[in-house]
């Protein structure tokens, strides 16, 4: 191996690095998109779009902070034309680095609620992750649940698990609360899940809803996809939804959604994209393989999630789960919600 | 004087190999004992299960008359109090020169273990480089370090492999005999193991050549070159050649340089066979052995010369065709291919059965 | 080969005068002089961009951090340091020793096998633990069916303990292998030196062993301690909350890159510092070879040592690796049949071709900066090669946007240039290209390869540069034909810990990654990301398999 190191070998590892570099294939007819929504969740929708339109889907998947730093750093000459993101913050955020565009489709405009989407059309949900209380049945009556607000109750005193604030549903979650009740009546209620919970923040809802199931306290909340999950793959766990709010703001539900790019080169082709992710056609492949809701109300949900029974959404606007995000962010902070 | 050190019937064996076989050697209080054999004769093998990292297989090594190594027993080598000094030094490279030689002393207090180290920097020399590390000394600096750090911790046997190998041979010669001086001052008993005569001759009071994991003859220096106990020391040590000779009669020799008589020589491994006309025998010859003499009328023919300062060593080729070696005074400076007149001169001659070996050209 | 002159009485003098000599006789110098600066230059391009932050506006998120979780979380760091830092030089000192020294059952088995937990990311071994230890994992719920009551006494997993007992497993290996290295070529001998000087077989471990070792075991821990700092993975999966999670929460929770950058780069500077400190420590001492011993072999143990010598490194490996393994494998099992499709090849070469080019460009850099070093060892080219190394210790993803920032501007700016000159558009060139990972990995990875090269090239005596130059040997043909050879060591060594590191690497390989480059980590990501666990593991064990190639060839080449 040692012969690797000879200055001939190294001048040729360098023309070959060079080459390697300089590669880079351009095609016709082709949208590129940028999603933080991970690749089994979007392929099929893409390869159905390619079927329909002939028009070809390239896609690369990671974190939102970093495809939002790529978006950026690229500037003018990005090759992305779609960003689609897990949560509603990081379109906003998006939006408000100008890093999308402003599009009017009268398509998407009727498929997708107001309050799903950016008012000036700049991103658009395409499915809905409904957040509710999920509760051990043998220990709670669905009667002693009312809201949220109410999991602060002192009654919930060492009953309550979460997961950490660090996830952007959770963010959001409060963000909406900040919007509805104001910061300091928020905070006063996230002061009271803290001191209600019965363990440490978890690292995930599918571990929330693991401790629950054991036992170890008696309510959560979490994503419906994830209660979907588990108890798909083992229906005796003691867990049943309860749809919290449903006498005043409703259910707080996050979006799967998507924009078209402010450098977008084939706006046309990304427009289409996003029409067609609203569809009929696309939309129970969008929300059904994740377990989701589709955020086009005339779609219904899959069986499996239509069993949990139909729930009033909160219709506020998502938009203020972005605006208010830092402000959740420091709110936990404060209250000790780690 | 007491015996410090006795080796009885030592044996050791790596895996199914036998490297000592029933060997043995004492040695005095204060006396440096040398082990001098050619690479691979085991003598570093003895050192090794002196200082206890070795284990015996049979016999037994006593120190100050205690056991400390049996066919099943073994003394730890930290407790032994034996100091010693590696062939490369293994001076601690990451440890000044002072923290090197104060290394041995950890059980001391700090004050005495200060003056023990900075006696030792004196007895060596080395006091100026004491805050140094090993990397920044010259190699005989380095030996004298490991010597040193080996001497501090006061023990009873020093033990010395191979100490000089690593050194060029105008410091060799020189070292070795600060080394012995410093030993002798301090009344050190010690072990030498080297494969240099020379080394072996300018420090040890005594030494046992090795061959084959055994000692051939344990013995003074002077001994050894003048009173070789067998044939193989006899080839080891010194130069010499081989001649044969035939008895005449009981106590008479008749070589090609004359007649011997039996006062002249140093039976060796001859037995009676001297006593019996006619047998055949080999008679040693040092180059010391044979004088220029331009009288006489026994003459050889000079075929190689090599200048050693005061003497020349002449390569002498017989009228026999026997080859012979002699030490002229330079002042006589014979040219290649002159004949020139020798006579024997020797108090002590050694004779041997003949072998089909003849001579040897060290 | 010893020079034992006494007029080179100073080393110093024979340094320079080396390095002088070489100077004139080695046309190529300039490159040998150079190389470190650019190098350095070239892994300063992402830190002056983090730095840069400094210049731009992150509204209240420092006042906030300070108010409210700054110093929780930098006690929490410092702990978190402390634990694994003490715990991996426990661990991986201790198991070098036994492995290097001792003969027992196993012994030979284990000095390779200790190395497996390389091969497992940090935070799959975090999420076994946890899935098989925590409320609901089958030891607890066992227990609690057995017992019939709650288990008080359980320890808490996601206190502090959980997290740095877990990074201590996933992460002793660096310490074991680099102090490994050293016992080896110390070998039986030191301890006889020892010996004769009065100090039994534990006394010369600690007076001896251990301080000669100490740039090895100084190398481990700092990658240890570089890795613990950067981790996010792990942390999360604890909901340990330290500085890397304040500046993933800045980022992407509180929208500003600026003021994660910042405190990535307060990380930077804390690192930096600890290396010079370490370098200060060890300034003028020199860490020689010594010489083998004659025999190579190793003290046997018997009876209750030897039983107890075998249950140490047994029980280590079982949490560390078989215990994950075994998690992981009945997991595989289960998603076997739905996730396994022919991409799952392209995803296994994916990976090792980029974790083996990277490698090979890794250490090759590395072998230039430890050369130059040895060449000419003034100050400034000392502190280059220390910025060279200072990757590993960024978070990754925050190393990705630093690297990927500069990438695109230069991409930008070429485009602008190519259409002012030639009216041509270029688009965007560099990026998204295989050579714009490889150069991140490597930039990111460059520590990983140096400590172990570099203190190969410290136990080379320097008599032995004199002696090439004597014949004539300068420059390439001094570092081919004296240097390499005895440095292979560290080289297998290097490249081993950059292969492995390499195929676990996702941030960097998430963003700078080419349409339709996945790797297994790309594929582990995803499907972690969505609580995926389960569906992970086959893609994890596939990593885990291919990581363990390098491991035992590594192993073959040290053992011979």
């Amino acid at each position: 191996m040692f012969k690797l190191f000879s200055i001939k070998r190294f001048y040729i590892i360098t023309c070959c690095f060079i080459s390697l570099l300089t590669v880079n294939v351009v095609q016709a007819e082709q949208v590129v998109v940028y999603s933080a929504r991970i690749e089994e969740l979007i392929k099929p929708m893409f390869d159905a779009f390619t079927r329909e339109t002939g028009i070809q889907v390239k896609f690369t998947t990671d974190k939102e902070g970093a495809l939002l730093a790529r978006l950026k750093a690229e500037g003018k000459k990005t090759p992305a034309d779609v960003l689609i993101t897990a949560d509603a913050g990081n379109l906003w955020e998006a939006a408000r680095e100008g890093l999308l565009k402003s599009i009017s489709s009268p398509i998407l405009e009727a498929n997708i609620p107001a309050h799903l989407r950016d008012p000036q059309g700049q991103w658009f949900g395409l499915s809905i992750r409904a957040r509710t209380i999920i509760y051990n049945t043998q220990k709670v009556k669905p009667s002693e649940l009312s809201t949220y607000e109410d999991l602060a109750d002192p009654k919930w005193k060492g009953r309550l698990c979460l997961r950490t604030s660090k996830k952007v549903y959770n963010q959001s979650l409060v963000a909406m609360m900040i919007a509805e009740h104001g910061e300091a009546e928020a905070e006063r209620i996230v002061k009271g899940w803290v001191d209600n919970l019965a363990t440490e923040p978890l690292s995930d809802d599918t571990r929330a809803l693991e401790f629950v199931a054991a036992g170890r306290c008696d309510v959560t909340l979490v994503n419906t996809y994830y209660y979907g999950r588990l108890i798909v793959s083992n229906p005796n766990l003691p867990l049943a939804v309860y749809w919290p709010n449903q006498k005043n703001s409703g259910v707080h539900v996050n979006i799967s959604g998507a924009g078209v790019t402010q450098f977008s080169k084939n706006e046309h082709s990304a427009i289409k994209l996003l029409e067609f992710l609203s569809s009929q056609k696309a939309q129970n492949l969008f929300a059904d393989v994740n377990m989701e809701y589709p955020a086009n109300p005339q779609i219904k949900p899959s069986n499996v999630v239509a069993a949990w029974g139909e729930f009033k959404q909160n219709p506020m606007n998502l938009v203020k789960a972005g605006e208010l995000q830092t402000a959740a962010i420091k709110l936990m902070d404060r209250a000790g919600y780690r | 004087m007491d015996t410090l050190l006795k080796l009885d019937q030592i044996q050791h064996a790596y895996g199914k190999q036998t490297i000592i076989s029933h060997l043995s050697f004492d040695l005095k209080k204060g006396e440096i004992g040398c082990l001098l054999g050619p690479s691979g004769c085991g003598k570093t093998t003895v050192l090794r299960c002196i200082a206890g990292f070795e284990p015996l297989v049979g016999g037994g090594i006593l120190l100050n008359g205690v056991v400390v190594s049996r066919g099943n027993f073994s003394l730890p080598p930290e407790q032994r109090h034996i100091g010693m000094v590696f062939q490369d030094y293994a001076l601690f490279p990451h440890l000044t020169v002072a923290a090197n030689i104060g290394f041995g002393l950890h059980h001391s207090r700090m004050a005495e273990r200060t003056q023990r180290v900075a006696d030792m920097l004196q007895i060596v020399g080395l006091a100026e480089v004491a805050n140094k590390y090993p990397h920044e000394l010259s190699g005989g600096q380095q030996q004298r370090v490991a010597l040193a750090r080996a001497l501090a911790p006061h023990p009873d046997l020093l033990l010395l492999d191979e100490p000089f190998s690593n050194l060029d041979i105008s410091l060799r010669e020189r070292l070795s005999l600060e080394i012995r001086d410093i030993l002798k001052n301090l009344h050190i008993t010690a072990i030498l193991v080297t494969h240099d005569q020379d080394e072996a001759f300018s420090v040890a009071d005594v030494i046992g050549v090795m061959h084959q994991g055994k000692i051939m003859q344990w013995d003074t220096a002077y001994n050894l070159y003048h009173r070789p106990a067998n044939r193989f020391v006899a080839n080891f040590i010194g130069q010499g050649v081989f001649l044969p000779g035939r008895v005449l009669s009981p106590g008479k020799i008749e070589t090609e340089l004359g007649i011997l008589t039996e006062d002249i020589y140093h039976q060796c491994e001859l037995n009676d066979a001297i006593y019996h006309p006619g047998n055949e025998v080999e008679v040693l010859i040092r180059p010391d052995d044979i004088v220029y003499d331009k009288e006489s009328a026994l003459q050889a023919i000079v075929t190689h010369k090599a200048f050693r300062g005061a003497e020349i060593l002449y390569t002498l080729k017989l009228a026999s065709g026997k080859i012979i070696l002699s030490l002229i005074s330079s002042r006589y400076n014979h040219t290649i291919g002159e004949k020139i007149g020798i006579r024997l001169e020797a108090d002590h001659l050694v004779g041997f059965k003949k072998e089909n070996y003849t001579d040897i050209q060290k | 080969m010893h020079v034992n002159n006494e007029k080179y009485a100073a080393v110093e003098e024979k340094n320079t005068e080396i390095s002088r000599s070489l100077f004139f006789l080695n046309r190529k110098a300039n490159f040998w002089r150079l190389t470190p600066f650019l190098v350095a230059a070239l892994i300063l391009i992402p830190v002056v961009v983090l730095f840069s932050s400094f210049l731009m506006p992150t509204d209240d998120v420092w006042r906030h951090l300070v108010e409210t979780t700054l110093s929780s979380l930098l006690i929490n760091t410092f702990w978190l340091s402390v634990g694994v830092v003490a715990g991996t030089s426990l661990f991986g000192v201790s198991l070098a020793w036994l492995t290097a020294i001792y003969e027992f059952p196993g012994s030979r088995f284990f000095s390779w096998a200790l190395l497996l937990p390389l091969a497992i990311p940090a935070y799959v071994t975090a999420f076994v633990v946890l899935g098989l230890f925590d409320y609901t994992g089958p030891v607890q719920t066992a227990l609690r069916a057995w017992l019939g009551s709650e288990l008080t006494w359980f320890p808490d997993l996601y206190g502090r303990g959980g997290v740095t007992v877990v990074m201590i497993l996933a992460f002793y290996p660096y310490v074991y292998l680099m102090a490994r290295n050293a016992f080896l070529t110390q070998g039986k001998r030191l301890l006889e030196v020892a010996q004769s000087l009065g100090l039994n077989h534990k006394q010369g471990f600690f007076k001896v062993a251990l301080p000669m070792a100490r740039p090895w075991i100084a190398g481990g821990i700092m990658l240890t301690l570089m890795e613990t700092l950067a981790d996010f993975g792990t942390v999360v999966v604890f909901n340990y909350d330290t500085f890397t999670t304040a500046i993933y929460k800045a980022w992407f929770g509180m929208f500003s890159l600026p003021a994660a950058s910042q405190l990535a780069s307060l990380l930077i500077i804390l690192v930096f510092a600890l290396i010079i400190i370490e370098q200060q420590f060890r300034a003028r001492m020199r860490f020689a070879e010594m010489k083998r011993s004659s025999r190579a072999d190793r003290i046997v143990l018997t009876g209750w040592k030897a039983r107890a010598a075998t249950c140490f490194p047994a029980s280590v490996l079982f949490f560390a690796f078989v215990l994950p393994v075994l998690q992981l494998g009945s997991w595989a099992a289960h998603s076997l049949i739905q996730s396994l499709d022919q991409r799952y090849l392209e995803f296994l070469l994916h990976s090792v071709l980029l974790s083996a080019i990277a490698t090979l460009i890794t250490c090759f850099v590395a072998i230039l900066l430890v050369y130059a070093v040895r060449l000419y060892s003034d100050t400034f080219t000392r502190i280059a090669v220390r910025i060279a190394t200072i990757g590993y210790a960024l978070p990754g993803a925050v190393l990705a946007v630093g690297i990927f920032i500069p990438l695109a501007w230069l991409d930008n700016q070429l485009n602008e240039w190519m259409l002012m000159l030639f009216q041509i558009e270029t688009g965007l060139l560099i990026q998204g290209t295989i050579g714009v990972m490889l150069i991140a990995y490597m930039i990111r990875f460059l520590a990983v390869g140096h400590y172990p090269i570099d203190s190969s090239m410290q136990r080379i005596t320097r008599s032995i540069d004199e002696a090439a130059l004597g014949f004539g040997l300068t420059g390439w043909a001094m570092l081919r034909s004296i240097h390499l050879p005895m440095l292979k060591t560290g080289i297998f060594t290097a490249a081993t810990l950059v292969f492995v590191d390499v195929m676990k690497e996702m941030p960097i390989t998430l963003m700078t990654r080419p349409f339709g480059w996945d790797t297994l980590a790309v594929r582990i990501f995803s499907l972690t990301s969505e609580g995926e666990w389960q569906q992970a593991a086959l893609p994890a064990v596939t990593l885990v398999l291919a990581g363990l190639i390098p491991i035992i060839l590594l192993m073959r080449q040290t053992d011979k």
